[in-house]
């Protein structure tokens, strides 16, 4: 509890629901970035949830066509740019980002709250195309179908994103202003948390690649509009301009969205194995090598669009070699346990569940830089596997890992940490059942986006459909004990997980501007001694004895 | 599993090939997947709070070992992509014989026309063992010609030829599918690979007694009034077509084409586009009067004109796309 | 006349804020880079595909008017520099009249580019609303339009938020809110200033002097 004569919580004061609205602290947004996203998420678990009830029966009898191609519509759209992109660094990242830094807020508040309004508007624009009846492009848009062919409120999506596009360039112009500027004397570069430095590396991400879609959008909407003939073949026009330019910033995206949650995991894993993270430098290297060489990989998404073959061995061979840092990273996460004093709280879970889904994730991305096997696989549900252990598997357990492991620091409670850890073991379990059968099925052939297929796919996805029921309970579960210990759980100290790092050197929640004095720093990250843990256990334990 | 071995017998020249990089790939990453799970988890157990293993030294790097798992999986990495490519090559390479069959892909069908003129929906008719070539395009979106048993795709689009080939090994019927989303009933847009024995296929191809696609292109052509310009008897000044196919031709703005699919297409769709030097530019388009499968049998006619037909035809030649 | 400045949070002094006032505007400038960028490619995708057409649309510009509008913006541009140069020299009313120089060349600009467009709306050249050339290479005239359109609204937007910044800067610095001592958000703005008017640079030539020499 804090004391009668140090500053209040961040959460208790200043009080009312314009001080939340109107706030430029960091922290309060990155909450309010929170509620929207979960209720993102779970608008795009739905459309799910709709898939997979679907997908269970070979027949189409769930959904009309038109209805399942809106459903996989509404899940790729809300989930990649309302949850995934948004979720780690907009929460967290907001969060915790200067905090981690001995700052007293981001650079730039009231660009901050700005870019929360611009989620919120795009986000009003995408519900209201829901109410309307829901676009059927898929999250990709491919032309000519959805700039001449689609008869679907192609249009209120279109601007939903675009708006919410300038949500996520302001986030990332805020960040990287705030590293280079900001951080606290003694903090070098070299001695910022890895969380700070995949901040970084994604905010690059998010600025240079962003714009490259917010256009290409308004090019759609030109071409829908006035049907000016950029994209349509009739007119002379190419379709495969569009392609290009999406995947231009959809491939970088992919790293807006696994960046941070590789961040997330190199918190975690040192605090819970009570050790310094194995190749600091080395992982920093491989946090900019992905961010750099992943704008150079997009055409691996078009090696049978009709792009020339010179073309698709060149995306061949960057893809191949942007693989490389991402096992550096896995290796470096492994390494890392040993000789370590490791325990298994809900976090590490987590972590180790994303380490493994990742790596099964990477490695299938290796089938399909290949190109002669990727003439296969590609638009089949192998595709459909591999991005989302990548995305679900990799990002959103991450995600959960790091709600979990700084809930008690933004909020001032402990969580329940049975229902956490049984919560976090179902979600790995459900999420293997829903997607591993996939690969076999995209194999075998089964093509993307189809609402209705041949009997012959039917076991994988009746077993599938099954994986997503229990993943979906998964979901609910955190949902549930977590608004729970918002009112009845206990207060939680300082720094419950005894972690190094500028944020548990404040109280729990911190104070509205964070720290009493700015913290000096005179060491890197990662003060781990995995004998001194050890010891302390013991000690512990004879203690209780 | 009822069905899973039909599935997945590989049914072309490539599928081997294909079936062995792919399951060598699972071979590879089901090792690496399983090295590192079984670490992960010997070292949780054996370095969990409260063993008494030892913990002595500082493990947090090691250049050694971070340039072994760099240089490794590069390495490795290279490898593979060189066993693509190879792979990809013969993909992509079109054979010197190869028997031509045209693709028109619509929302939400097949239509296959072979050169002896039959034409087939949602089925393609072909003998097991000789090399085909299909030349596509698309009467409005994106859509893709995919054949699970062949492990070959290749996207349609419209106002493009695209191509690819295969040579089916095996006898059956084979699932085709479209692989790239395409609207309202794109799950629907399903047809089959009949892969017939020569005998058979024979019988097939003889009980059709249609006129070939070049003379249906010949029709066409009397049909729909070219001949008024383009024929001997024309008193408008218009290129003449014959041995047109496949030749440079100068064009009004000074630059060279070559006379292949693509630009017969253009000339009859959009002729104001690409006009032939010294001729008047009052062709009328045909846009709206005829489909791709017209421009298809028209195009096959024009190159039947050649009057001293290549004994060894360059099978780039023939209709071709924008270069690979 | 300059008064200690005390920094805004988070900032611990006026040094930092400057320093990351001036980063962030360059941060900013990049993603703009991209943003036009993708209208650049877009245009130079499109002009691979048929040269003959896109020369004959430019040919459509009004070679006269766009030069002018060059001209003028180059002066604005300088304008601005010459503002903040003046402003750190304490010279605020002379910085003022400056700022409001630039922005009144940048709404001359605007006005001579939109009677460029009311000149094309009669000609027929605004493609979706009044589209009438027909003959050769007519839909890559189209094309070149739309893209033409495209680019230059986007510029447009651009030079009208420049105005506006130039305008309410130039209200401040002459109130004397705005001093030698924090003359940073001057400095931003100029420098956002000169952004609009290079990408006006690049637009000039790649819509206006394809082959009219």
């Amino acid at each position: 509890m804090p004391h009668a004569d140090s500053p209040a919580s961040f959460l208790d004061a200043p009080t009312g629901f314009r001080s939340w609205l109107l706030t430029h602290d960091h922290k309060r947004i990155g909450i309010l970035y929170a509620i929207a996203i979960t209720a993102f998420f779970f608008v795009g678990g739905a459309a799910a949830v709709l898939i997979r009830t679907e997908l269970a029966t070979p027949q189409g009898d769930v959904l009309t066509a038109d209805g399942y191609n809106e459903a996989f519509t509404v899940h790729g759209v809300v989930m990649v740019w309302f949850f995934l992109i948004p979720s780690i660094p907009s929460v967290l990242g907001n969060i915790l980002l200067p905090l981690m830094l001995g700052a007293r807020d981001l650079a730039f508040p009231r660009l901050n709250l700005a870019s929360w309004y611009l989620y919120a508007l795009g986000g009003i624009f995408t519900i209201a195309c829901l109410i309307a009846g829901g676009a059927d492009t898929g999250w990709t848009f491919y032309t000519p179908f959805s700039t001449l062919f689609s008869n679907s409120n192609v249009l209120l999506v279109v601007v939903g994103v675009f708006i919410v596009g300038f949500s996520s360039i302001l986030t990332g112009l805020n960040f990287i202003v705030t590293i280079h500027s900001l951080r606290a004397p003694g903090m070098h570069w070299f001695r910022m948390p890895l969380f700070a430095w995949t901040m970084y590396a994604t905010s690059l991400v998010m600025i240079l690649a962003t714009p490259v879609l917010s256009m290409t959008l308004v090019l759609i909407g030109l071409e829908r509009v006035f049907g000016v003939g950029i994209f349509d073949p009739s007119l002379g026009g190419d379709p495969l301009l569009f392609q290009h330019l999406f995947w231009f910033y959809s491939h970088p995206a992919v790293y807006i969205m696994v960046l941070p949650a590789m961040g997330v995991v190199s918190e975690i894993i040192p605090c819970f194995v009570r050790k310094r993270i194995f190749g600091y430098r080395f992982m920093i290297y491989s946090i900019m090598a992905i961010a750099i060489v992943g704008f150079f990989v997009w055409g691996h998404h078009m090696f049978v669009s009709g792009q020339s073959m010179y073309a698709g061995i060149v995306f061949s061979l960057l893809s191949f070699v942007v693989a490389i840092p991402s096992a550096i990273k896995v290796f470096n996460w492994t390494a890392t346990l040993y000789k370590g004093s490791i325990s298994f709280e809900a976090p590490m879970l987590y972590a180790l569940g994303f380490v493994g889904l990742f790596l099964l994730g990477g490695l299938t991305g290796l089938f399909l830089a290949a190109t002669a096997l990727d003439v296969h696989l590609t638009d089949t549900y192998f595709v459909v596997a591999h991005f989302h252990y990548i995305m679900v598997g990799g990002a959103v357990m991450a995600y959960m890992g790091g709600i979990h492991f700084w809930w008690p620091k933004v909020t001032g409670r402990l969580y329940p940490e049975a229902w956490a850890r049984f919560a976090a073991i179902l979600m790995f379990f459900g999420f293997n059942f829903t997607f591993l059968p996939q690969f076999v099925l995209g194999f075998l052939g089964m093509p993307r986006r189809y609402h209705a297929y041949d009997p012959e796919f039917g076991l994988l996805n009746a077993f599938s459909s099954g994986g997503a029921a229990v993943l979906a309970t998964a979901y609910l579960l955190p949902l549930g004990y977590l608004s729970w210990s918002l009112f009845y759980g206990a207060r939680s100290p300082a720094n419950p997980w005894a972690a190094s790092g500028l944020e548990w050197q404040t109280s729990s929640p911190p104070p509205t501007h964070n720290f009493l004095e700015t913290p000096r720093v005179d060491g890197g990250p990662y003060e781990y001694s995995p004998s001194q843990a050890e010891a302390e256990a013991e000690a512990e334990a004879e203690a209780s004895a | 599993m009822i069905g899973f071995d039909r599935l997945m017998t590989g049914a072309s020249n490539i599928a081997d090939d294909v079936d062995a990089m792919f399951f060598a790939m699972v071979a590879l990453c089901g090792f690496v997947l399983l090295a590192v799970t079984v670490t992960l988890v010997l070292f949780s157990v054996r370095y969990r709070r409260g063993s008494q293993a030892d913990r002595s030294g500082d493990h947090s790097r090691h250049l050694g070992v971070e340039l072994t798992w760099t240089l490794v999986p590069a390495v490795l990495f290279i490898g593979i992509f060189a066993w693509s490519i190879g792979l990809f090559a013969k993909i992509q390479t079109m054979p010197k014989e190869a028997t031509s069959i045209y693709v028109v892909a619509k929302q939400w069908m097949w239509k296959v026309q072979h050169a002896d003129g039959r034409r087939e929906v949602n089925q393609l008719h072909i003998p097991v063992g000789k090399p085909v070539r299909l030349t596509m395009t698309s009467q409005d979106v994106i859509h893709s010609f995919f054949v699970p048993a062949f492990r070959i795709k290749q996207d349609v689009l419209p106002n493009r030829y695209t191509q690819m080939w295969f040579k089916p090994e095996k006898t059956g019927e084979f699932r085709l599918y479209c692989a790239e989303f395409c609207g309202t009933d794109h799950a629907l847009m399903r047809g089959r690979v009949v892969v017939m024995e020569p005998a058979a296929y024979a019988l097939w191809a003889d009980a059709a007694g249609t006129d070939s696609l070049a003379q249906q292109g010949e029709a066409l052509f009397r049909q729909l009034g070219c001949s008024g310009c383009h024929g001997p008897a024309a008193t408008v000044h218009a290129p003449d077509l014959a041995g047109l196919y496949g030749k440079p031709v100068p064009l009004s703005d000074g630059s060279t084409v070559t006379a292949d699919a693509r630009y017969l297409r253009d000339s009859i769709l959009l002729p104001s586009k690409q006009v032939a030097a010294g001729y008047p530019d009052i062709m009328p388009t045909f846009q709206n009067q005829i489909d791709e499968e017209d421009v298809i049998a028209l195009t096959a006619y024009i190159q039947s004109l050649d009057p001293n037909p290549n004994p060894d035809p360059d099978p780039r030649q023939e209709i071709v796309d924008a270069p690979r | 006349m300059s008064r200690a400045i005390s920094p805004a949070e988070p900032f611990d002094d006026i040094e930092q804020q400057s320093g990351a006032a001036t980063f962030g505007m360059w941060v900013f400038l990049a993603t703009e880079v991209l943003f036009f960028g993708v209208l650049f490619a877009a245009y130079a995708y499109c002009r691979v595909q048929d040269p003959q057409g896109f020369v004959l649309a430019s040919r459509h510009t009004d070679l006269l008017l766009g030069g002018i509008e060059s001209v003028i913006l180059l002066l604005s541009a300088a304008a601005a520099a010459w503002a903040t140069a003046l402003l750190r020299r304490d010279e605020n009313r002379a910085s003022a009249n400056l700022l409001w120089g630039a922005a009144g060349l940048g709404a001359l600009f605007m006005a001579l580019h939109l009677y460029e467009y009311w000149k094309d709306y009669g000609e027929g050249l605004v493609p979706g609303l009044r589209f009438t050339y027909t003959g050769l290479h007519a839909q890559t005239v189209e094309r070149f339009y739309a893209l033409y359109y495209a680019m230059t609204l986007v510029h447009l937007l651009h030079l009208l938020i420049g105005i506006v910044l130039l305008a309410f800067y130039a209200r401040e610095v002459r109130r004397q809110r705005i001093g030698a001592a924090y003359a940073t958000p001057v400095m931003c703005v100029a420098l956002y200033w000169d952004f609009v008017d290079m990408v006006w640079i690049f637009l000039f030539p790649m819509l206006y002097l394809l082959d009219r020499s």
